[in-house]
């Protein structure tokens, strides 16, 4: 079933951390498998945030041996990224498995994926000026909890609580999904894409790397190939209700907008709130109330609808 | 139904068909409207009236204190902060009045039989779904699936509704004031639909039977669903009906479209479904 959320602020930086934890903890029965934020705080000139992992959770479970591994992994991460030129200038480790690093880079951000990509275990989660993607298994306080989500300010945010269909319960199958190697753009999706193997073997000819079975990854890859060919998002969603078979709801943010787009079928919900200063969006109304309490007046986008809102 | 005979109610097409399921014709026939009640009824007083503050409890609760609430008499309930949480109001079998000051999450109100609910705020999906008998008005918008599988009763949204409004509907009458999405009317069995505004796709797509008026544009109709011509009677019944919740459009329901079931596709012939794709 999976439920996805949404919050975009027009007038500057809120605790979004807070209002996203509690929008996918009111969605916690539509997926307790895992929850997934992606997160916009203040970009730093020249400087990236980039999350990423080294290890899945349950591996921990696997005995000793694979915590010297994790340090292993890590170590090699560190040569890597030395061996880049990249400048660490925080590093964070809320988990054993994920880390949090703030550097300062001015070389190709797809080469540096790469690399620390071939690191065993190593996957990407995000990386971005402003974008900071976290996922783990449990439901959204529990994430939020060990990853310290709480106090995060930011400007917007797309999270998803989900329900394992099609693949694995595990951080690689989680939402949302950063479109690798593009910076500051991730989507979070509710639905089933019928023709997702040939679209996404028409990228993997074209270069574009999936780093798992999920049909909601080849959204963002999707999606940043449009804008890297030159289209905005507006004309990138209206072109994915044609050329993406299935029943969808999704949302996608780039550093500064917030996206929507319901498929052909309208067959997937979507509740929406619009105000001056900001905009929600969830599966459930039960969402929204979660953070606006008091009588609002919400609505239904309908079939083939599409919209993107700026922060 | 009360005042109006038995013919004109025919004429108006409202029983083309024999009704042959359990007790349906005993329960609805005209003179005995005001008779039914199941045997396990509560008999309720409807100015005794109580409420429930919803801010803490979970559905199973808030559900479990309305049925207390008309075990001990009520006729009367005012459902506080409500707070979109879902299947509120279910399974009510009884004629009283429920008043919600708030919105309703999914499912509220489904199989209803009789009660009489006013919902200030908004609505989820599948509101309404299965509901036999009662009124349900919706002060705002509604989700998609609005009175999915409606058998009987007015089910009413002042606001607009999302898509498959009306899907599988086997009687009583939905009311939208302002749109409706695509595939309303989806296999629509009896019964009737009446948007103000604008319809989506795929209108009334493989209905069977029944009848759609849209007051507003219709960007397309679905397979088997044809206009129909106005006649006098749909005209009465909708300002009748339209009024009944101030709904009537300033300029009245002339310009209203009627849509009904082709009957093309159905099997109302003898063709094989390869035969009857060529005459499709």
């Amino acid at each position: 079933m999976c439920g996805i959320a949404g919050l975009i602020y027009r007038d500057g930086a809120r605790k979004i951390g807070g209002e996203m934890t509690a929008m996918l903890q009111a969605l916690r029965h539509r997926g307790p498998d895992s929850t997934g934020f992606a997160m916009y705080g203040a970009p730093g000139p020249n400087e990236y945030v980039m999350r990423y992992k080294v290890a899945e959770k349950e591996d921990l479970d696997g005995g000793t041996r694979i915590h010297r591994a994790i340090k292993e992994r890590k170590a090699a991460v560190g040569a890597v990224l030395e061996e880049l030129g990249v400048n660490v200038l925080e590093l964070d480790e809320p988990t054993e498995y994920a880390l949090r690093s703030r550097i300062a880079f001015d070389g190709d951000l797809k080469r540096l994926a790469d690399q620390v990509e071939e690191v065993e275990g190593g996957e990407i989660l995000s990386i971005g000026n402003a974008l900071e993607l976290i996922k783990d298994l449990g439901d959204a306080t529990a994430v939020s909890e060990v990853y310290g989500l709480g106090t995060f300010e930011g400007t917007h945010g797309i999270g998803h609580t989900r329900m394992a269909t099609e693949s694995d319960v595990d951080i690689r199958s989680a939402h949302p999904y950063w479109a690798y190697p593009y910076n500051d753009i991730a989507v979070v999706h509710n639905g089933q894409i019928t023709n997702y193997w040939l679209m996404r073997r028409q990228l993997e000819r074209e270069g574009q790397r999936f780093v798992s079975h999920c049909d909601s990854e080849l959204l963002a890859v999707y999606t940043a190939v449009n804008l890297e060919k030159g289209m905005t998002l507006e004309e990138s969603l209206r072109r994915s209700i044609d050329e993406i078979d299935g029943v969808f709801t999704y949302l996608i943010t780039t550093g500064n907008e917030l996206g929507m787009a319901k498929d052909t079928m309208a067959a997937k919900p979507m509740v929406l709130y619009e105000a001056d200063d900001m905009v929600a969006l969830a599966s459930e109304e039960v969402a929204i109330r979660a953070i606006l309490p008091h009588e609002i007046e919400t609505s239904d986008p309908y079939d083939e609808e599409v919209r993107v809102w700026q922060a | 139904m009360a005042g109006m005979s038995e013919s004109t109610s025919t004429q108006m097409g409202m029983h083309t068909e024999p009704l042959t399921g359990r007790d349906i014709k005993t329960k609805f026939r005209l003179e005995n409207e005001g008779g039914f009640a199941y045997h396990f009824a509560r008999d309720v007083d409807f100015n005794r009236r109580a409420e429930i503050d919803c801010a803490e409890l979970e559905p199973t609760e808030i559900n479990r204190q309305i049925r207390d609430l008309m075990d001990s008499g009520h006729g009367s309930i005012v459902i506080r902060n409500p707070g979109a949480k879902h299947s509120l109001v279910v399974g009510i079998l009884n004629r009283m009045n429920i008043i919600v000051e708030g919105s309703l999450g999914y499912f509220g109100c489904g199989l209803l039989d009789g009660p009489t609910v006013r919902i200030s705020g908004r609505v989820g999906w599948s509101f309404g779904e299965n509901m036999m008998a009662g009124v349900c008005v919706v002060e705002e918008n509604a989700g998609s699936t609005f009175g999915a599988a409606l058998r009987g009763g007015d089910l009413v949204c002042k606001g607009s509704v999302g898509s498959r409004t009306g899907i599988d509907q086997k009687g009583g009458t939905i009311l939208i004031g302002g749109d409706t999405g695509a595939f309303s009317g989806f296999m629509m069995q009896r019964g009737r639909i009446v948007v103000c505004g604008n319809a989506g796709k795929n209108l009334g797509d493989s209905m069977y039977d029944g009848t759609i008026y849209v007051g507003g544009d219709i960007r397309d109709l679905g397979v088997d669903a044809v206009q129909a011509e106005l006649t006098d009677l749909d005209r009465a019944w909708l300002t009748r009906k339209l009024n009944m919740y101030e709904l009537l459009p300033t300029q009245g329901v002339g310009h209203f479209t009627k849509i009904v079931a082709g009957k093309q596709l159905w099997s109302y012939d003898n063709l094989e479904p390869t035969e009857k794709k060529l005459v499709l």
